[in-house]
């Protein structure tokens, strides 16, 4: 089971945090500092992977961002690489050639691509076309309720005049 | 229009704070927007409520407070439109979690979702329910996510599996009414249904022996046909990665396997055809081929055995092993660490390799591979293993040196051939890590030589060859310190040669040299320091033609700010010069320590540095074991071979310590609450241990721990050894000038050794004419609040008294329990007594002392008598 999700610039500024197994505010910040203080500093060569509390964190850097999961002694690390490269490949689908940026003020979105990669810490699709239709149809949903939404405002604008 | 809300878009904010330079500026923007966000909130703004949640979810992020937007989410949630719904749920999941009580508000609004017609409304609130529900909620809305398992589409079917495992986990007594549903999703076809239904199908195995039954029977087989056309399956670009079909499938379903088939032989009989295939066909040149193998690695090791099936597994580690990747080394060392309780012989052969891996770069690795090597070390490998160890040790980094230590002296300890053998590895260990050595390991070290009788002079010559060229490592300077205190005079002749050996030339005043060079190097601590001037008083008697150059340097400890140094060398002073008779039995060859007591000692201690090689069937002795304390014992050697007490036991010296120098009023106040046996020996080692006493607390035993609680500094303890004078009932006795009187008062004639009394004298707690009452005391060590008082009556007249009753009652601060009397009848003349337990519990302990007024009644020749008094001559440290 992944316990946390995070996403973290080289700078150590936090992008993403999904938590899935109960973190007090304090004990939250306490993690990421902690992480990211350890995996921010290890060097290039070395396994992605870190021994931490009892638990392993598994993390890789595309571009700026290191994208870092929290999982059980016992899990299979590789597979974890494997979800995070399907994260970052849907990421990249999504936004067109993702970059930091678009985690940063999109990053509602990126919450939401996650939602649909991840329930309960565990994997919920292993197919980057259905996570992405899921995504865009909901899109859609919000778009059709805002144009909905200006039309009525512009019916009740021009009633009003 | 609200002119609060009308404030910056959510892009704008975002990009002010990126803007600012300092943290001062960003809290200032921040601060800013989340007063306005704070206005908005209380004028129960609905336009701008899903963009000041989107602010407050970045503002979050940050790291800020924003506990005020909680109730905005549960208003969102509440909305009827899927765009509020959407900002709501993710709001939910990311401003609050499971154990705030606002959770259990959105109950409801979950519960309607869950029924929504709109599909994508009902996947949000699954996610948010999966995400973060608490018991309370799991209960609730179970029935809700059960019926969604068979919902129309798919998607919402593996959010609803996906939620279920959180529901089973919060609340273990629902599994039952998710097994039939799990087998019908087990036989769909869309991979995430599978995918999901597999996960919930492994939590519901793990929770509950009856599901695990039913879907071995049920379902086994249909899960290898599934994964047998996983694998064989032509190319589907939808779930392809790198040339793998689906690789998560994959590894999903080879992890429920592994669970049905572990401890079935039928089970695993049915799977083996499939794990061959798989292990066999997938291309191991890619990461998600690399991790399906690892994965089927791990199924195969834990399914009932299939020689074959083995055999590939461990070669598969050997190739992931002379891997170039780091990561796939990782794995393949921590699986091996699994497969050792397996197939110990076919790990073996990866042994060189595996040695290689504690030399890497990455701290992980070097770890896991140590504690594999560790795994492989027998008595035939010890010493070439042993060997590559110690020589990496020299080239280790500073922070992997406390591990690797530990480990080989670990090993060392366990798998020592000879004595010879174990004392030079360890020197080599000390000499190169003597600061990472924990001081368990060189006090064992100390026991074992004093044991190997013939390789004295060896040890210590080698010992002095070592402090010449590692002064530094502060444990090789106190074990030779110690060694040429107890061997010094084996160091001048070459003693006991053994043939290795190259001769060396020491002279006395060379020996004596070491030692002063140690007690004057500004980095030795208190503990060396001390070590020093008992190796000194040694010497004096071993060497008197240097006595007079040992005595100048013990001077000078004189001045010491360390209490503890300073009366140790005013003690040891005055032994040199006032007690040449004396002295030379006083130092005398330590009795051999009892190797036996000691390792007992060790070993009653819980593995605690293997924890994480847990799940092996092999017995791991501790690598850090708990403190040793008989070699601190005989630190303080002074006594032990007292002229007056005849060390009759080997093992318990410390009754001779006790009875001979410790009269009864000083151990009293020493040793606060422990009983007569065990006072000598916490004492002394608390007395030992100054310097180093809280690393050693960590691991000692409890009662020592509890007793360096007590005396917060062991020199109290020290005081209050040698200062056997003091009368009684003092509470604190101060050192001025005792040490004199000490000596002098046991010089001319010993006094008789005495049984151990115990560690409070008893006292007559009341007296008449009639009646005598005794009160003997113990302590718990482990409440220091709590005595025990032993009462004891004796009859003083000539008649017998009956119907005895005795009552007492104590002030507020103190809670007595009475125990029954051993009697009610008292015999005549002192010829018998009562005993009766009393229990009290002080609560101002160490401020009051306990005091009771006390009522007997008795008959005495059938006439009713009554005596009364007051007990307030207990001592205040009880």
């Amino acid at each position: 089971m992944i316990h946390f999700v995070l996403l973290i610039s080289r700078q150590g500024k936090v992008r993403l945090t999904k938590w899935y197994s109960p973190y007090s505010q304090k004990e939250r910040s306490k993690v990421i500092r902690e992480l990211s203080g350890m995996i921010l500093t290890r060097g290039p060569k070395l396994s992605n992977f870190v021994e931490w509390r009892g638990f392993k964190v598994v993390y890789k850097r595309y571009a700026s961002l290191y994208f870092c999961m929290c999982i059980n002694q016992e899990d299979n690390e590789l597979e974890i690489l494997e979800i995070i490269h399907h994260f970052v490949e849907i990421l990249d689908r999504y936004f067109g050639s993702v970059c930091e940026l678009d985690l940063i003020f999109n990053f509602h979105k990126a919450y939401y691509i996650l939602d649909e990669i991840l329930i309960a810490g565990e994997l919920q699709e292993s197919s980057k076309k259905t996570v992405a239709r899921l995504v865009s149809a909901q899109d859609s949903l919000v778009d059709a309720a805002k144009e909905e939404a200006n039309s009525i405002s512009n019916i009740i604008a021009q009633a009003t005049k | 229009m609200n002119p609060f809300s009308s404030g910056t878009r959510l892009r704008d904010m975002i990009r002010a704070i990126r803007a600012c330079k300092t943290a001062a500026e960003e809290r200032a923007v921040v601060r800013k927007e989340c007063a306005s966000i704070r206005a908005a909130v209380s004028d129960n703004d609905n336009d701008y409520r899903h963009r000041n949640l989107a602010k407050l979810m970045f503002i979050h992020m940050l790291g800020y407070p924003t506990h005020f937007g909680q109730m905005e989410c549960l208003k969102l949630i509440a909305a009827p439109g899927f765009p509020e719904k959407r900002i709501g749920y993710l709001g939910l999941m990311l401003l609050l979690d499971e154990r705030q009580e606002v959770l259990m508000l959105v109950t409801n609004s979950l519960k309607q979702d869950l029924n929504h017609t709109n599909q994508y409304i009902v996947g949000l609130a699954l996610c948010a329910l999966g995400n973060i529900c608490s018991a309370e909620m799991a209960r609730d809305l179970a029935p809700e996510v059960e019926r969604l398992l068979q919902f129309r589409d798919p998607n919402v079917r593996k959010k609803a599996a996906l939620c279920s495992i959180r529901i089973v986990k919060k609340v273990p007594d629902l599994v039952e009414n998710f097994v039939n549903p799990v087998a019908s999703l087990l036989k769909e076809k869309h991979h995430g249904v599978l995918l999901t239904a597999m996960q919930l199908c492994a939590d519901l195995c793990i929770l509950s022996e009856e599901a695990l039954e039913y879907f071995k029977k049920r379902c086994t087989e249909g899960l290898v046909k599934v994964l047998k056309d996983a694998v064989n399956s032509p190319y589907a670009p939808e779930y392809d990665i790198s040339g793998i079909a689906d690789p998560f499938l994959q590894i999903r379903l080879l992890r429920l396997l592994r669970i049905l088939g572990h401890g079935d032989a039928d089970a695993s009989d049915c799977m083996n055809d499939v794990l061959a295939q798989v292990a066999t066909k997938t291309e191991s040149n890619k990461n998600a081929g690399n991790a399906i193998l690892y994965e089927c690695v791990e199924t195969i090791l834990s399914i009932e055995d299939s020689g074959g099936l083995r055999v590939l597994a461990i070669n598969i580690l050997g190739r992931f092993l002379s891997n170039r990747d780091n990561n796939i080394r990782y794995v393949a060392l921590n699986m091996l660490m699994k497969a050792i309780s397996v197939d110990g012989q076919a790990v073996q052969r990866h042994r060189a390799t595996i040695l290689e891996c504690v030399k890497d770069s990455d701290a992980s690795i070097r770890k896991r591979a140590l504690e594999l090597v560790y795994l492989l070390v027998n008595e035939s490998n010890v010493k070439p293993l042993t060997k590559e160890l110690i020589d990496y040790l020299e080239v280790s980094d500073q922070d992997f040196k406390g591990d690797l230590t530990a480990r080989i002296c670990s090993i060392v300890e366990k798998l020592s051939p000879d004595k010879l053998w174990y004392i030079d590895q360890m020197l080599k260990v000390l000499c190169e890590a003597g600061n990472y050595v924990k001081d368990e390991v060189w006090h064992a070290l100390i026991v074992v030589i004093t044991n190997a009788s013939n390789l004295h002079g060896y040890t210590v010559r080698s010992l002095y060859r070592a402090i010449q060229t590692s002064v530094d490592q502060e444990a090789v300077v106190r074990v030779a310190v110690w060694c040429i205190g107890e061997y010094g005079d084996l160091l001048m002749n070459n003693t006991g040669m053994l043939d290795l050996e190259e001769p060396i030339t020491v002279t006395e005043s060379d020996a004596v040299d070491v030692i002063e060079l140690a007690i004057k190097r500004h980095t030795s601590d208190l503990t060396t320091r001390a070590m020093c001037l008992i190796a000194l008083l040694k010497l004096s008697s071993r060497f008197p033609s240097s006595s007079q150059r040992i005595k100048d340097i013990v001077t000078q400890s004189k001045g010491s700010l360390l209490l503890e140094l300073q009366q140790r060398s005013i003690e040891f002073d005055s032994i040199i010069e006032k007690h040449q008779n004396l002295r030379a039995a006083l130092v005398e060859r330590m009795p051999v320590l009892d190797e036996a007591t000691y390792s007992g000692r060790r070993s009653g201690s819980v593995p605690a540095a293997v924890s994480t090689s847990q799940g092996n069937a092999l017995h791991l002795p501790n690598g850090v074991a708990k403190m040793a304390d008989a070699p601190l014992l005989d630190l303080l050697d002074l006594s032990v071979d007292e002229p007056a007490a005849p060390n009759s036991s080997g093992g318990n010296f410390l009754q001779d310590l006790l009875g001979a120098d410790i009269s009864s009023s000083s151990s009293q106040s020493v040793s606060g609450k422990i009983q007569a046996q065990k006072s000598g020996t916490d004492v002394l080692l608390d007395l030992l241990s100054t310097g180093s006493a809280p690393a050693q607390n960590g691991s000692s035993t409890p009662d020592i721990f509890s007793i360096s609680q007590d005396n917060k500094t062991s020199i109290s303890a020290l005081d209050s050894l040698s200062s056997p004078m003091v009368p009684p009932v003092q509470a604190s006795p101060i050192t001025g000038g005792s040490p004199m009187d000490l000596l002098d008062g046991f010089g001319p004639n010993p006094p008789v050794p005495k049984d151990n009394g115990p560690a409070h004298p008893p006292i007559v707690a009341f007296e008449s004419s009639s009646l005598k009452i005794i009160f003997n005391f113990s302590k718990e060590p482990e409440s220091p609040q709590t005595t025990l008082i032993e009462a004891n009556f004796t009859n003083k007249s000539s008649e017998v008294y009956t119907d005895f009753i005795f009552q007492a009652a104590v002030p507020k601060f103190l809670q007595l329990h009475l125990e029954p009397a051993s009697g009610n009848t008292l015999p005549s003349s002192s010829s018998g007594s009562i005993t009766q337990k009393l229990r009290v519990t002080n609560n101002q302990h160490g401020k009051k002392s306990i005091m009771m007024r006390i009522r007997i009644s008795y008959k005495l020749n059938g006439k009713d008598m009554l005596e009364e008094g007051q007990i307030s001559n207990i001592p205040r440290d009880l």
